[in-house]
């Protein structure tokens, strides 16, 4: 919901285990398409549910850089496990969605804009970094001069669910990123996942008045206690950092790094970084016509800077090889998002590097350049003689 | 000065709405160059369409596709929007082959501006290269409407050969107005009785009077822009008094698809047009 | 002219002269222009079909305005045919592995040819062939590439479309994971370990394989810019063996230099330990 609805999260809740049907039901009652987390591919995705048996009952996801396995829990969590290659931002940026449409008239086009209405999303699982990516995609496609309708009509129709995370992945790093592991706005209701059930809290008014008709019961102190160490335990194994400090200077001032050069060697250009990535924005939009070329879609399509294509003009190719590639999306993320939205492009979630296929991991790219700068380098080569 | 139009009101309120044109008159301009008048078929568009000079339009043919094009005419004059076009990729070569009264469609104006307000009192310099001289075409009419608002006012403008300088038939007329034309070209044939050389060389020649107080608008080839800028500020320019156009591909040009990013810069939505001190470090940074 | 009177043009007998042509191949990127349906209808109305036996008895000689050539060159016969086609062709375009980087049949590059005619036919004397399988564009210049075992309809259909709006293509140039990730599939390569070459093959193929738990078999050829020595060498990292890595490179496009230079690459280190 918007943040006009958002209030002060209320007085905590506790809902049974068998009590979760419940939610699910009652956000198909108001008409949403429940989204949440399920099995599939080898992978907890994202999916239409309609029952908790839907969702990953006991299973978690291992994480390394380049690898995901799932492998059962000792216990029934429903959600206990971190995030997945899907976001939400499927469903809020379509990867393809059309835009425009052309139709030739006698004398002309008609050129019009769909005017459907959006579907109604409720997406149940959404973790703290994950909101954090929401909210920065907020900024980017209503924040500006020109707002995207299709996302913006998308984002005002859904309800958010979040659910505090109670383990974390080898590759976590929101807490370097400020954006988690705790939810602490920007949803309707957060649950904490406990043995027994859920602590529920309401941060808008969508979200208090569908807990009221949950079967829920004030929650007892030791069930807040547990749900505190439950999160707690979330922060506690989360090992990455990525050091923020200056960070925009110091990718800014390093353009010329030889270690972006290295990186090129290892970076495949595949874009599964900027495609698994939550916040990542590019786009593409593409004409799609039949053979009469009578009737013209105008196609969004999700696209990535990673393509030699991206930057193509007047015949030549702006960032013609990988090195400049992986530069523009690093420092886009980490640097020049900053000025542009006035926050970081980057939430922690780890997804970059889960899901490069040979696991280039950002937070080791930036520590190798902060520990090296360009300045130390050339003074290095002044002494060496070089030029 | 005369710019203070609402420049939103041009616009639909879902940005990917564009409107349908029809092509006016085409007129050839130099070998693979031409303008394309248009006149909106919305009829408040087409007596109040308004930009400022320096602004683009993204122009559509449907199943080609859109191209980000430079409006080329006087803000002044609301009921034709000329764009000087090079052919190019598929949708400036399909342009050329459409005629007379062939529908296209349009979404704009987009894109900063010329810094018209900030010419009040100073000397005016403006550097051209190529098929850049059609962005600042707008500027010139702005400013030459306003002549008494400013000093001298001067355009170098350089092309590869003589038949490359674009608007060779109103350089009178400017003249008249009171804007010092310079033209040069890197190859001339023998009837070519002007300059000969890069553009830089007439800058370098050009006598200044008041460096502090001379804004420099350029746009070209960002080569040309490069050694321009360099010129002007060893000539004691300052450089936030340097502007330049940038360019960069362009798909959605309302800052939402990441094609035209430079450095932070989205050049759909802060620029095209920059002050040269926001952009300088950038500016010469390989493959960016 | 405007664009509804070319459109009109192009349904008179000015349509472009089309052929399409066959060289060593399965003949399965002609299928797939059968294989078009309601979409055929549409190309053989905007293009005139002058040679296409896979389909028609009719010929109508040349010159053709395009064609469509599909197959590899194995032989001294078909190396002077393409000579004889190009010449009859204003604009020549490949389809498919074959035709674009000499397909499976390519794997005799690799091989004694000779041997492989002994084993293979009980009278080798009675066969003339090449000892290799080259791309049309070695020998004659080709002016566009539609890459595929087999192409894609689709964008066989908007090469047509492009052809007759004398526009370019518009097919693009990335990696498979692309399509995966829109599509929603999981990467096989992360998730199950499959080694995949989705991240150095280029889109056409709408990512089946691995919607299919399979990793990429590259059958759309090197993606732009591929780099494959970081990828086999990952997987060599993960457990794949080189007698693993070495056919997977070597299938439908392993004539494709970026492919081929990276599976001789890694079966002239093969023996010697593994490179970091």
């Amino acid at each position: 919901m918007t943040a006009a609805t958002e209030s002060t999260p209320s007085t905590h809740s506790f809902l049974l285990r068998d009590g979760l049907q419940s939610l699910i039901d009652e956000l198909s009652g108001d008409g949403f398409t429940v989204i949440g987390p399920t099995i599939d591919q080898g992978a907890i995705i994202f999916a239409e549910i309609e029952s908790v048996d839907d969702l990953p009952r006991g299973w978690t996801d291992q994480q390394q850089p380049g690898e995901y396995r799932l492998e059962r829990r000792d216990d029934d969590a429903y959600f206990g496990y971190v995030v997945g290659p899907h976001s939400w931002k499927r469903y809020l940026f379509p990867p393809l969605t059309t835009v425009a449409t052309a139709d030739r008239t006698d004398n002309g086009w008609d050129l019009k804009t769909p005017d459907e209405p959006a579907p109604r999303y409720a997406f149940l699982g959404v973790r703290a970094c994950e909101i954090a990516a929401i909210k920065i995609q907020d900024r980017v496609f209503t924040g500006g001069a020109y707002v995207d309708p299709i996302y913006q009509k998308r984002r005002e129709a859904a309800f958010i669910v979040a659910v505090n995370c109670t383990t974390a992945a080898p590759t976590c790093f929101c807490t370097s990123m400020n954006t988690g592991p705790r939810c602490k706005s920007g949803f309707d209701i957060a649950l904490t996942e406990i043995a027994d059930g859920f602590i529920v809290e309401a941060s808008s008014d969508a979200g208090e008045e569908l807990l009221g008709r949950l079967p829920v019961t004030p929650a007892a102190d030791d069930q807040l206690d547990h749900g505190e160490r439950a999160r707690q335990q979330a922060v506690d194994q989360i090992q990455r950092t990525l050091n923020t400090d200056g960070i925009r200077d110091l990718l800014l001032d390093n353009l010329e790094h030889p270690q972006w050069e290295d990186v090129a060697k290892r970076c495949l250009s595949c874009t599964n970084c900027t495609m698994v990535c939550p916040t990542c924005f590019c786009s593409t939009v593409s004409e799609v016509s039949d053979l009469t070329g009578d009737h013209v879609e105008r196609q969004r399509q999700w696209d990535s800077c990673f393509n030699i294509d991206f930057s193509y003009m007047n015949g030549g190719i702006v960032r013609s090889n990988v090195r400049s590639r992986f530069r523009q999306w690093l420092t886009h993320k980490l640097a020049s998002w900053q000025d542009q939205f006035e926050s970081s492009g980057c939430v922690g979630c780890g997804r970059c590097i889960t899901w490069c296929p040979v696991g280039i991991d950002l937070t080791a790219e930036v520590a190798t350049i902060r520990n090296v700068p360009n300045r130390a380098l050339a003074a290095t080569s002044e002494q060496e003689g070089t030029p | 000065m005369t710019t203070t139009k609402n420049v939103v009101a041009c616009q639909p309120e879902n940005p990917w709405l564009a409107f349908t044109a029809r092509i006016q008159q085409v007129r050839p301009e130099t070998p693979g160059v031409a303008t394309y008048n248009l006149v909106f078929d919305a009829p408040a568009l087409a007596d109040g369409f308004c930009f400022r000079p320096g602004q683009f339009n993204m122009l559509y043919l449907p199943g080609l596709g859109e191209v980000a094009i430079s409006i080329s005419g006087d803000p002044a004059d609301y009921s034709t929007v000329p764009h000087t076009i090079r052919e190019a990729g598929s949708v400036t070569q399909a342009l050329a082959r459409l005629g007379d009264g062939a529908t296209i469609g349009v979404r704009g104006p987009f894109g900063s501006s010329w810094p018209m307000d900030a010419c009040r009192g100073k000397d005016v310099l403006l550097v051209a290269g190529g098929i850049g001289l059609a962005p600042l075409r707008p500027a010139i009419y702005e400013l030459l409407a306003n002549r008494d608002d400013f000093g001298e006012f001067t355009l170098l403008y350089g092309a590869r050969s003589p038949d490359g300088l674009l608007y060779p038939d109103e350089y009178e007329e400017w003249r008249n107005a009171g804007l010092d034309v310079q033209t040069t070209v890197d190859r001339a044939h023998v009837a070519w009785a002007g300059n000969v050389g890069v553009v830089t060389v007439l800058l370098d020649r050009l006598p200044l009077k008041r460096p502090d107080d001379t804004l420099l608008l350029t746009c070209g080839p960002e080569i040309m822009m490069w050694h321009t800028i360099q010129t002007a500020l060893r000539r004691e320019l300052a450089p936030e008094s340097v502007y330049v156009s940038l360019e960069r591909n362009m798909n959605c040009a309302i800052g939402l698809c990441g094609h035209c990013q430079f450095g932070p810069e989205f050049l759909c939505k802060d620029g095209p047009v920059f002050r040269y001190d926001r952009v300088s470090s950038i500016l010469k940074v390989d493959d960016l | 002219m405007s664009t509804r009177a070319r459109h009109e043009q192009t349904q008179s007998s000015t349509r472009p002269k089309l052929a399409v042509v066959k060289f060593a191949s399965c003949d399965g990127c002609q299928l797939s222009l059968l294989d078009c349906e309601d979409d055929l209808l549409a190309v053989a109305g905007v293009v005139d079909i002058a040679y296409f036996l896979e389909a028609t008895s009719r010929i109508v000689p040349g010159p053709y305005d395009v064609a469509l050539v599909e197959g590899s060159i194995t032989t001294a016969h078909d190396a002077q045919r393409i000579q004889d086609i190009r010449q009859q062709s204003k604009f020549l375009i490949t389809i498919g592995a074959c035709a674009t980087a000499g397909g499976i049949q390519s794997l005799k590059n690799w091989a004694d040819h000779e041997e492989f005619m002994r084993v293979v036919y009980a009278h080798p004397e009675f066969i003339s062939t090449l000892a290799t399988s080259t791309p049309i564009a070695d020998h004659v210049e080709v002016d566009f590439e539609l890459r595929g075992c087999p192409i894609n309809r689709h964008q066989l259909v908007e090469v047509i479309a492009a052809l007759v709006a004398g526009r370019k293509p518009r097919t693009r140039t990335h990696s498979v994971c692309l399509d995966c990730k829109r599509r929603g599939t999981v990467c096989v390569e992360v998730a199950q370990g499959i080694p995949c070459l989705g991240p150095i093959t280029q889109t056409g193929c709408g990512a089946i394989c691995p919607a299919y738990d399979r990793g990429c078999y590259g059958c759309f050829g090197p993606a732009a810019q591929p780099n494959c020595n970081s990828l086999t060498d990952h997987y060599e990292s993960t457990g794949s063996t080189r007698e693993q890595l070495v056919p997977l490179l070597r299938n439908f496009n392993a004539a494709a230099p970026e492919f081929q230079a990276a599976s001789d690459r890694l079966e002239v280190n093969s023996g010697t330990e593994a490179q970091s």
